[in-house]
């Protein structure tokens, strides 16, 4: 295993590699930020000691994790499925539909926090439903509405969780 | 002995026949068969989703519910795994092999209908050995000190993530990474905070629905959207006349079912394997027996009752654990042992003794359950069908809606529906790296009593680190760690995979269900 340009370019396109070093980046912030908390002695241990400790082990797990990427690909009897899992991103990424879904509970939030629960509720299917490939205005907005009136009907009438059903700029 | 567990069960009857008890195992039951159903949603998404309805209720009435949702959403993806070939959930993966050539063959319904049966069974025989094995093993609990408690629980933490699926690394990674979230928060010993960066939102920790509903919803959504193969529903006219198998197919399941049935509450046994394992052990033990192995694969009967069978009784013995010594053995488990402690129920051994109304009602609702589920499903068959019809793109922003809403409603607090928002994306991210995100779940809930135990054995021997190994019961269960990190090494220098990781590619609660289809070698 000579370590040339091309062995490393080979390394770089690997997912494990990516995977070992989140977990190394996870573990060094977790266990710098525990070591500013009191560690104490294993007799009397501090808040900071645990955290540390797992920080540290996370960080040696990513690097094993990272240095199986570098070993010779241990090919099971289907290599081609071995190829398809090293892709980090899906075959067709779906850029939009990811937003939508993460936009939709901020949505939520934002109407649900200054105007209610039916605008909440409203917002977060309707841009959550955006994200289909085959949406349609008219198929989105009646969905949307549908689910609304069904919500707000079982989370606020019958489970009566207390969250204003309409309200202008959030008088909560 | 005996007859004081009949005795409890006796009483636990009456608590479970309690009408609105009974109620509200029925709500469970029907709309966990409901959800479950559904294509891409398995039990722990289902869960997850229906546990803030829980929220009002009484901690009885609440586990009880939950505990229904548990097993119909277990059946309901029996149905989608044996009429669409898509494996909503890992132990049905198996399933799919045989049940599938059975629709095609058109006798879908008699596949359906023999696994109403053998899930009956095998949940029977797991709600058997749960009454008499779980006072034992809390009479044997109750001698436990810290020490012992903290290295059964690294058991079965390590047992969770490694003989679960993918990379064993990977799944020991996402556990730390899961005992490192639960520390987020005050710290009960010293009241100091911790990770919160000043937000006083964090103080009480991570909130387990945005956590649960972050990782097996927003990320799995995110996974499945735009990915999912139309659904074909060719062979999905199933009527209730046809779900009667006829006396040679009763006959034919007969012996299959049973060895099912005692392969997984054998695999219950053994901490870590899940119904995942036991169904996949089934299947290839039956077909190993077989006098025609030849045939599996093309709608052999044997092939649909035996996984079915192993899967819902070893399901039904991985509560002994989670019930009795407060360890769950998977992510459903630790997902209701923290449905529990949200109702302010400590788990651990005392609980059978200061909850008896809990464990026992819970017992007892099982089996009413589960007739239940018999009964609801030959009639309501047909709906079933046409709920797996039902196409995504109206699934999934419903079920946002009740990710969104369910988050809100646990604290009445917006910060935790962001809080939803940052572990589904960071969810995703793990999942499109190859990590399985069911291990988090195990840690989050274990890690703040682990932490708790490993301080008092550390103050009780002084801070000597020896005494894990000192203590014999201790010893033995750090013995087991050992053999099986050791056993793992083994096979990985070996070059061979584990002979109990089953050999076939299918998703885990974390991958597409439409690479699962792709992977699934039934069609």
């Amino acid at each position: 295993m000579r370590p040339s340009t091309s062995h490393l370019r080979e390394l770089m396109g690997k997912r494990d590699f990516y995977a070992g070093g989140l977990m190394v980046l996870l573990g060094l912030f977790i266990a710098l930020k525990g070591a500013s908390y009191r560690a104490g002695t294993l007799m009397h241990m501090g808040p900071g000691f645990l955290p540390t400790a797992l920080g540290v082990l996370l960080v040696l797990l990513g690097i094993a994790i990272a240095a199986a990427a570098l070993a010779p690909v241990a090919l099971g009897p289907d290599g081609a499925e071995h190829e398809e899992n090293q892709r980090i991103l899906p075959e067709n990424p779906q850029w939009w539909a990811w937003f939508c879904i993460l936009m939709s509970p901020v949505l939520f939030i934002f109407f649900g926090r200054y105007f209610g629960m039916v605008p909440g509720t409203f917002a977060c299917v309707f841009i959550a439903a955006l994200g289909d490939k085959g949406a349609t205005w008219r198929g989105t907005l009646i969905l949307a509405t549908v689910i609304t009136v069904f919500g707000v009907g079982l989370f606020s009438y019958f489970l009566q969780v207390p969250m204003p059903i309409l309200t202008w700029w959030g008088a909560q | 002995m005996i007859g004081t567990s009949l005795e409890s069960l006796w009483y636990g009857f009456g608590v479970a026949l309690e009408p609105h008890n009974l109620m509200f195992c029925f709500i469970g039951v029907i709309v966990g068969n409901m959800v479950g159903v559904l294509p891409g949603m398995g039990p722990l998404a289902t869960i997850s989703i229906l546990l803030p309805l829980t929220f009002g209720m009484k901690p009885v009435a609440a586990i009880l519910m939950l505990g229904g949702v548990m097993y119909g959403a277990q059946y309901g993806g029996a149905i989608c795994s044996i009429l669409l070939n898509l494996p909503c959930h890992p132990p049905h993966a198996v399933t799919c092999l045989d049940g599938f050539p059975m629709t095609k063959q058109g006798r879908g319904g008699v596949a359906l209908g023999l696994t109403v049966f053998a899930s009956f069974v095998g949940a029977s025989w797991g709600i058997t050995e749960m009454i008499f094995l779980s006072p034992l093993l809390v009479r044997a609990a109750l001698q436990f000190g810290p020490a012992e408690v903290c290295s059964l629980m690294l058991l079965g933490l390590l047992a969770g993530s490694t003989l679960a699926r993918g990379s064993p690394v990977k799944g020991v990674a996402m556990t730390v990474l899961g005992l490192f979230l639960g520390s987020v928060g005050t710290d009960l010993e010293t009241g100091s905070e911790r990770y919160t960066f000043g937000m006083t939102e964090l103080d009480d920790g991570i909130e387990l629905i945005a956590l649960a509903l972050g990782l097996f919803g927003i990320a799995e959504f995110m996974n499945s959207v735009n990915q999912v193969a139309p659904i074909n529903t060719k062979y999905t006219h199933v009527s209730f006349k046809d779900m009667r198998p006829t006396k040679a197919d009763l006959k034919q399941a007969f012996f299959p079912m049973w060895r099912g049935t005692i392969i997984g509450s054998l695999c219950a046994l053994i901490p870590g394997t899940g119904p995942t394992i036991a169904s996949f052990v089934a299947y290839a033990t039956e077909k190993k027996i077989s006098k025609h192995p030849e045939l599996f694969g093309t709608g052999l009967i044997e092939g649909v009752v035996c996984p079915e069978a192993a899967t819902h009784s070893s399901v039904q013995g991985d509560f002994i654990p989670t019930m009795s010594l407060g360890i769950p053995g998977d992510a459903v488990m630790a997902l209701l042992l923290g449905a529990l402690m949200i109702q302010g129920i400590v788990p651990g051994p005392q609980l059978i003794s200061q909850h008896p109304d809990i464990f026992w009602g819970l017992v007892a609702s099982f089996w009413i359950g589960n007739i239940m589920l018999v009964l609801l499903n030959v009639p309501l068959i047909g709906i079933w069908v046409k709920m797996l019809a039902i196409p995504y793109k109206f699934l999934y922003p419903s079920a946002m809606f009740f990710v969104c809403i369910g988050v809100y409603a646990a604290n009445n607090d917006f910060f935790q529906v962001g809080e939803v928002v940052a572990i589904g994306l960071f969810g995703y991210i793990l999942l499109r790296l190859g990590f399985h995100p069911a291990p988090i779940l195990l840690g989050f809930v274990l890690g703040p009593r682990f932490e708790e135990n490993f301080r008092r054995a550390m103050l009780i021997s002084r801070g000597d680190i020896g005494v894990f190994v000192e203590r014999p019961i201790s010893a033995v269960f750090i013995a087991l760690c050992a053999i099986l990190i050791g056993s793992q090494i083994y096979f990985r220098l070996r070059g061979t995979k584990p002979p109990i990781e089953p050999s076939l590619h299918t998703h885990d609660t974390g991958a597409p269900p439409v690479a699962a289809e792709m992977r699934t070698p039934a069609e």
